[in-house]
């Protein structure tokens, strides 16, 4: 099937250049780092994680939620997720590779990865999540490729594939319940150190995610015959999902703002307070974590009320509020802040070079490719069908 | 002459058997060599212990040299690289102030000078050490003497130990370090850039029947021996004296103790 990505019009080859220029940057700033060591990013003793693990971790989440339509289409019957289930697979299967590379290019010694498999370490959660995340690359791949071939030939699945889609719905809460333990079981981070990080994390991704996928479907309609909504009402569907899977996510963080400002117990709040309101002078992040307080609420308004959230033209800015609210908290804030103050208690702040930020951008790049190619192969077969 | 396909594929074939068994053999041999020899100077000259800890006696810390002594024999022994900034920097034994070696908890009417003390900090070599846990290719590990140690050659540079530390005691090779080394030191290898470091309570020089460098160049200040040893000097201190360790609530053991308020020790 993948021939069918090899075909297409003058817009869309010129939007695959564009990508593989974004790559070939990306590359090329990796190919410095690679050679001059992490010392051209913008990370120290202090804050020894910064750009790379959080756009990871973001991602993670943006995988786990093809969950949000696997489960209400697999398990509930609910037909009218039919036609998007498998751009929602297609999204999570170069998610999960984004984040792979994030950890590789978040390596000292990338060469050694390898060693990861060589000496298995049962005792650490990098270990378990390595194995989630190439487990969930698989049943996604392997779902996604079946159903999408079935269909071509218009045929029902086969049969073995079904324990397999049943697989990924758990499978996608592990892989970001794993993430959040990365964190959540660190003594010394007490922005990390909460029983609540893993529900957050799920939160936060069954809001970010589907909206992104919902604004792909959008862009889809806009460029292609395929119609990923044709009876109408399955985008709203997931509209009411992201809603309620963002109060959830805003709800659990004010749990968290409530325990550490109420107990009172200073190293509960203070990298709470450093993100909202700066600590011993230093505030790079204050005006990004207001932004997202203000995204997340203007986002949420949106999508309550049934004239915003219907209006064609506003779904998308309320979608994208919702996205860079979520970005902002964990592409962003999350990993930085955790370091912040450090085990001195000292405030060392952290700002991505121009070298770093190159890199992300063209792991972003090989990911949208990625997108490109496989939704091309699916628009392809579902244009192939109606026709 | 010229050989066919299936005449080239089979020499070749055998060729590739001889260099693999070649190399066995090599590496066989070589091993062997490297056991016995590490075994004869177990034998012979090292201390042994099951539990090697410190008592860091803050009475005997009085100048800036006292501190700067200690850290400069660690740091040139053990080719720790001076890159003149606090991004890159990486550090085994430093000092630090009281107040923020011992953040959290004490009171807002503590006088000035004991809040700016100096402190003089390094890794706790923990008896359950976070960092053994978290890293993903037991790069990391604990020795059976207590002694939390590092495989340069196995590390990925993950730094999900420097995130696990909740001391603060680990560094990353941000950079290549070797240009850095004032004087390269035969005693202890270099590391390579992408590799995280800290200190191994000189586990190089015990073998050779050796105090750690820091140990010897205190003056008294820094003292090691066996916790487990009931006759032991840090073992009596550590029972009779009041002592205090770094954020002993994470459950971690830190195993570097930190005597105050007392010259006299047994």
């Amino acid at each position: 099937m993948l021939e069918k990505a090899l075909t297409g019009s003058k817009k869309y080859w010129a939007w695959i250049c564009l990508l593989l220029a974004v790559i070939a940057v990306g590359f090329y700033a990796y190919l410095n780092q690679f050679n001059n060591g992490l010392g051209v990013t913008g990370m120290s003793r202090d804050v020894s994680w910064g750009l790379y693990i959080a756009q990871f971790t973001f991602l993670v989440g943006v995988a786990a939620s093809a969950v949000m339509l696997v489960l209400p289409y697999y398990l509930h019957d609910f037909k009218k997720f039919g036609k998007m289930v498998i751009l929602g697979e297609f999204l999570a299967i170069p998610a999960v590779i984004m984040c792979m590379l994030f950890i590789v290019v978040d390596l000292g010694q990338p060469m050694r990865i390898m060693n990861v498999i060589l000496y298995p370490s049962p005792r650490s959660v990098m270990f378990y999540d390595m194995c989630v995340l190439i487990g969930y690359l698989c049943i996604n791949l392997v779902v996604g490729w079946t159903t999408l071939g079935a269909e071509r030939k218009g045929t029902p699945p086969p049969a073995w594939v079904k324990p397999i889609i049943y697989l990924s719905i758990p499978w996608a809460v592990s892989i970001h319940t794993v993430t959040a333990f990365l964190y959540a079981g660190l003594p010394g981070h007490h922005l990390w150190l909460s029983a609540i990080m893993a529900a957050r994390f799920l939160a936060s991704a069954f809001a970010a995610g589907p909206a992104i996928l919902i604004l792909l479907c959008l862009i889809v309609r806009q460029v292609s015959k395929f119609n990923p909504d044709p009876e109408g009402g399955a985008i709203q569907s997931l509209v009411k999902i992201v809603r309620y899977a963002m109060i959830a996510n805003v709800f659990f963080f004010v749990l968290e703002l409530f325990t550490a400002f109420y107990s009172n117990i200073p190293e509960y709040s203070a990298s709470l307070r450093y993100i909202f309101f700066g600590l011993d002078g230093h505030s790079n992040l204050v005006p990004f974590m207001w932004t997202a307080v203000f995204l997340a609420f203007a986002g949420i308004l949106l999508l309550v009320f049934p004239q915003t959230r219907k209006n064609g033209k506003i779904l998308p800015f309320a979608l994208l509020a919702i996205i860079i609210a979520n970005w902002i908290d964990k592409g962003m804030i999350l990993i930085v802040a955790g370091f912040v103050p450090n085990s001195f208690e000292r405030v060392v702040e952290y700002t991505p070079t121009l070298n770093e930020i190159l890199v992300t951008l063209g792991v972003y790049g090989i990911g949208l490719l990625l997108i490109t190619v496989l939704y091309k192969v699916a628009i392809s077969v579902r244009e192939e069908k109606d026709s | 002459m010229s050989i066919n396909r299936r005449q080239f594929l089979r020499r070749a074939g055998m060729l590739t058997a001889l260099g693999f068994g070649g190399a066995v053999a090599f590496t066989g041999f070589r091993k062997k060599e490297v056991a016995e020899a590490a075994e004869y100077s177990l034998k012979q000259k090292a201390v042994l212990a099951t539990r090697w800890a410190m008592v860091v006696d803050m009475s005997k810390f009085k100048t800036e040299d006292d501190f700067n002594r200690v850290t400069e024999a660690c740091h040139r022994l053990h080719n720790v690289p001076d890159f003149k900034n606090t991004k890159d920097e990486i550090k085994w034994i430093w000092k630090d102030d009281y107040h923020h070696s011992f953040a959290g908890g004490h009171n807002q009417y503590l006088d000035e000078h004991i809040v700016h003390s100096p402190f003089m900090v390094l890794c706790n070599h923990c008896e359950n050490p976070p960092c053994v846990k978290a890293c993903p290719t037991q790069a990391t590990f604990k020795r059976r003497d207590g002694i939390v140690a590092m495989d340069f050659h196995r590390c990925i540079g993950c730094r999900f130990c420097m995130a696990a530390c909740p001391f603060g005691a680990r560094s990353f090779n941000f950079k290549d370090p070797r240009p850095f080394i004032n004087e390269v030191s035969p005693e202890y290898p270099t590391r390579t850039a992408g590799v995280v470091e800290k200190c191994n309570f000189c586990y190089e020089r015990l073998a050779k029947g050796e105090q750690p460098a820091c140990v010897e160049k205190s003056n008294g200040g820094l003292i090691f021996g066996d916790l487990d040893n009931p006759n032991s000097e840090v073992r009596k201190i550590v029972s009779t004296k009041f002592t205090i360790r770094r954020k002993p609530e994470l459950g971690t053991q830190p195993c570097v103790y930190y005597l105050v308020g007392g010259d006299d020790h047994a």
